[in-house]
């Protein structure tokens, strides 16, 4: 069997929020569960966000929005990802998302939604799906 | 309140219940436990009013003077915010909170770029004199006191707060005001920080100088062990930051040539009261024990006010949940009942709703009456300090004031609170701490209630606080008007000569002051910090 690769993620704070309690946690719950983990920092443009997913060559982008603005935000950084011709990168959402914007949020590109609370087992078992293909 | 650890056997009994600051509780407390933990009445508490001030500030406690109720308050544009501050000053509020949005704390004016979709989102949009002109009309700054919640540039809060004092004919002398003003704990928890560690600690410094020699009635910096442990931090931790931040800052005044005995007693606090409800109680006890020792022991103090641990110990919002949201007002009326037991000064709460958004006016006016049925009918005022005495609440606060002496060596052993803060290392601890915490959450040994036992039955839709996106371009039109109008030139001049004293390394306020009665934005005085003190790179803490 050939060994599997690991799963590279970089955890994202878009824009001037910063609560990223969340973020973090989820970074060291990802990186428990075998990934390589990047946590961008606070304040981060979709430009900063995207030129760090390229020069980390991550697999998956998460996206840690707390303040309403998931769907423009992610709106934003998955049109940047297409010109940049790195659609390959997926991308994940967690925060404070109301239940009628999941949807929403997957009708414009976004792979999985992780509302705050969502257990550290089903993030890490999502994300593995989403690379690995199930 | 739920977040202790319990273990259970398998009947379902409580075999041990660990607190999150480490302590161990034991089924019963007796004598013994008193002499074991060399409990000393003179020394460890000392009469109310008495130092160490464990028990009270004052002899009266709440009999000669209930606590300041002051909700977290502001949204959308300064009128919004002036009717809100009215509404709750109208329904008995004795102080105000203000609330600003991010923009505003992040120091960018409401058209950049940066601050789209962002303008009186969580708080109110300020970008000149002439917005706190509108947000202040008709608010009496001599009898009502305002915290300005507000870090990376509280100093231009603070200078703009004295500029619309001085426009609407009070004297500086006579304006109260607490700007937040401390940039360490944005650092490790809140992240509103804009410069590198070392200017940002300058210019809490300035603003503390400034206050001591020009605003007697200003507290000019309340450290938050609020949002730290907001972050994840254990009420130990909690204490044991907000000590060695206030130490941080002494420090730097200090060294401006101002004697400790002249400014301490200007620090006021910004503490926490989610958790279980025994912990919080012997933490604020601890917490006002360790602060007089410390400023006694360490800085030579001794005028007894100056020694006073003074605060708003408030509701935390991290205690709510979104699952049954209307759990979260029960919550609220026994976080300010620890509160109260607690001995806090001013308080206010986080409302049931603000697990979604900022709170409706229903939810903060339930939130204020929560705090006035505690006062007024339950019988808070009663005497002081009620569970002086309690073998077991006076064991914990012992071990609590040893935990938080712990922690203390550790962040000294990390070289300091800014050394802590520019490395990282306080960050990856308290992180460790909040990855802790959710693990004991998901695996049950914590519970909270509708969120992982109790989970039945229906989620009511709550009533939400909308935005409204009108409320941008508003403000967006009305700073495109004050630039055309304003004497430009005048403006010019004031942040030339704010840039100037910032390279000397001169107290910036008073050029501030003269910046904010130009009419500058706050754009552009932050603006001219940024070019001379560049942005923060936060450390990795991964």
């Amino acid at each position: 069997m050939e060994p599997k690769k690991r799963i590279r993620v970089l955890i994202a704070k878009p824009d001037l929020d910063g609560h990223d309690r969340g973020a973090k946690i989820v970074a060291l719950a990802l990186r428990d569960a075998g990934m390589e983990v990047t946590y961008t920092g606070l304040h981060q443009s979709i430009d900063q966000i995207v030129s760090a997913a390229i020069q980390e060559s991550v697999d998956i982008i998460g996206l840690s929005i707390m303040t309403g603005a998931h769907l423009p935000i992610s709106r934003k950084l998955i049109s940047r990802l297409k010109e940049e011709k790195m659609e390959d990168i997926k991308v994940v959402v967690g925060g404070v998302i109301p239940k009628k914007d999941v949807e929403a949020l997957k009708a414009i590109g976004v792979a999985a939604v992780f509302p705050g609370g969502t257990p550290f087992s089903e993030i890490s078992g999502a994300i593995q799906a989403l690379v690995n293909g199930g | 309140m739920g977040v202790a650890r319990y273990i259970r056997d398998e009947k379902d009994a409580v075999k041990e219940v660990i607190y999150q600051s480490g302590i161990r509780v034991k089924p019963s407390y007796g004598p013994r436990d008193l002499e074991e933990a060399e409990f000393d009445y003179q020394k460890d508490l000392g009469d109310p009013g008495e130092f160490p001030f464990t028990r009270s500030l004052h002899p009266g406690g709440y009999r000669s003077r209930a606590w300041t109720t002051r909700q977290y308050t502001g949204f959308g544009t300064p009128e919004e915010t002036n009717q809100r501050f009215k509404w709750m000053i109208s329904h008995g509020q004795t102080g105000l909170n203000v609330a600003f949005d991010l923009p505003t704390q992040m120091g960018l004016d409401s058209d950049d770029p940066r601050a789209e979709g962002e303008v009186g989102r969580v708080g109110m949009a300020v970008d000149s004199l002439k917005d706190f002109e509108l947000a202040f009309k008709d608010i009496p700054f001599d009898r009502i006191g305002s915290g300005l919640t507000i870090n990376a540039n509280a100093t231009v809060m603070l200078a703009m707060y004295q500029a619309v004092a001085e426009k609407f004919g009070y004297s500086k002398a006579v304006i109260s005001a607490t700007p937040q003003n401390d940039i360490l704990k944005e650092m490790i928890g809140r992240g509103a920080w804009i410069f590198p560690v070392e200017p940002a600690v300058r210019l809490v410094g300035d603003c503390i100088e400034y206050a001591v020699r020009e605003l007697p009635r200003c507290n000019p910096v309340s450290v938050c062990g609020y949002h730290i442990r907001e972050s994840g931090a254990t009420p130990a931790q909690e204490i044991a930051c907000a000590l060695e931040i206030a130490r941080a800052y002494i420090e730097n005044v200090a060294a401006r040539g101002l004697s400790p005995e002249d400014f301490v007693g200007r620090f006021s606090f910004n503490l926490n009261v989610y958790g279980n409800l025994w912990e919080q109680v012997a933490k604020f006890r601890a917490a006002r024990k360790l602060w007089a020792t410390m400023l006694k022991e360490e800085y030579g103090v001794k005028n007894k006010k100056n020694l006073f641990l003074r605060g708003l110990f408030g509701g935390g919002g991290s205690g709510l949940t979104k699952e049954q949201p209307e759990n979260n007002i029960i919550r609220g009326a026994y976080y300010a009942l620890a509160a109260a037991l607690g001995g806090a000064q001013t308080t206010a709460l986080c409302s049931f709703d603000e697990a979604y958004t900022i709170p409706t006016p229903r939810a903060a006016l339930l939130s204020l009456r929560t705090l006035e049925i505690l006062m007024e009918e339950v019988g808070l005022r009663d005497t002081v300090d009620p569970l002086a005495g309690s073998y077991f609440i006076e064991t914990i606060t012992k071990q609590m004031e040893e935990k938080i002496r712990e922690e203390m060596r550790r962040i000294q052993e990390m070289g300091g609170m800014v050394r802590a803060v520019a490395t990282g290392a306080i960050q990856r601890e308290v992180t460790r701490q909040a990855y802790e915490f959710e693990k004991g959450l998901q695996n049950k040994e914590i519970i909270k209630v509708g969120v992982n036992k109790y989970t039945e039955g229906d989620h009511p839709e709550v009533e939400l606080h909308e935005y409204d996106e009108g409320w941008a371009k508003k403000q967006i039109d009305s700073l495109k008007t004050l630039r055309r109008e304003r004497d430009n030139r005048r403006v010019k001049e004031a942040l030339k000569s704010l840039e100037q004293r910032a390279r000397l390394g001169k107290n910036v306020m008073p050029d501030l002051v003269a910046c904010c009665k130009a009419y500058a934005t706050v754009g552009e005085m932050t603006g001219v910090f940024r070019d001379v003190f560049g942005i923060w790179e936060e450390p990795s803490i991964f």
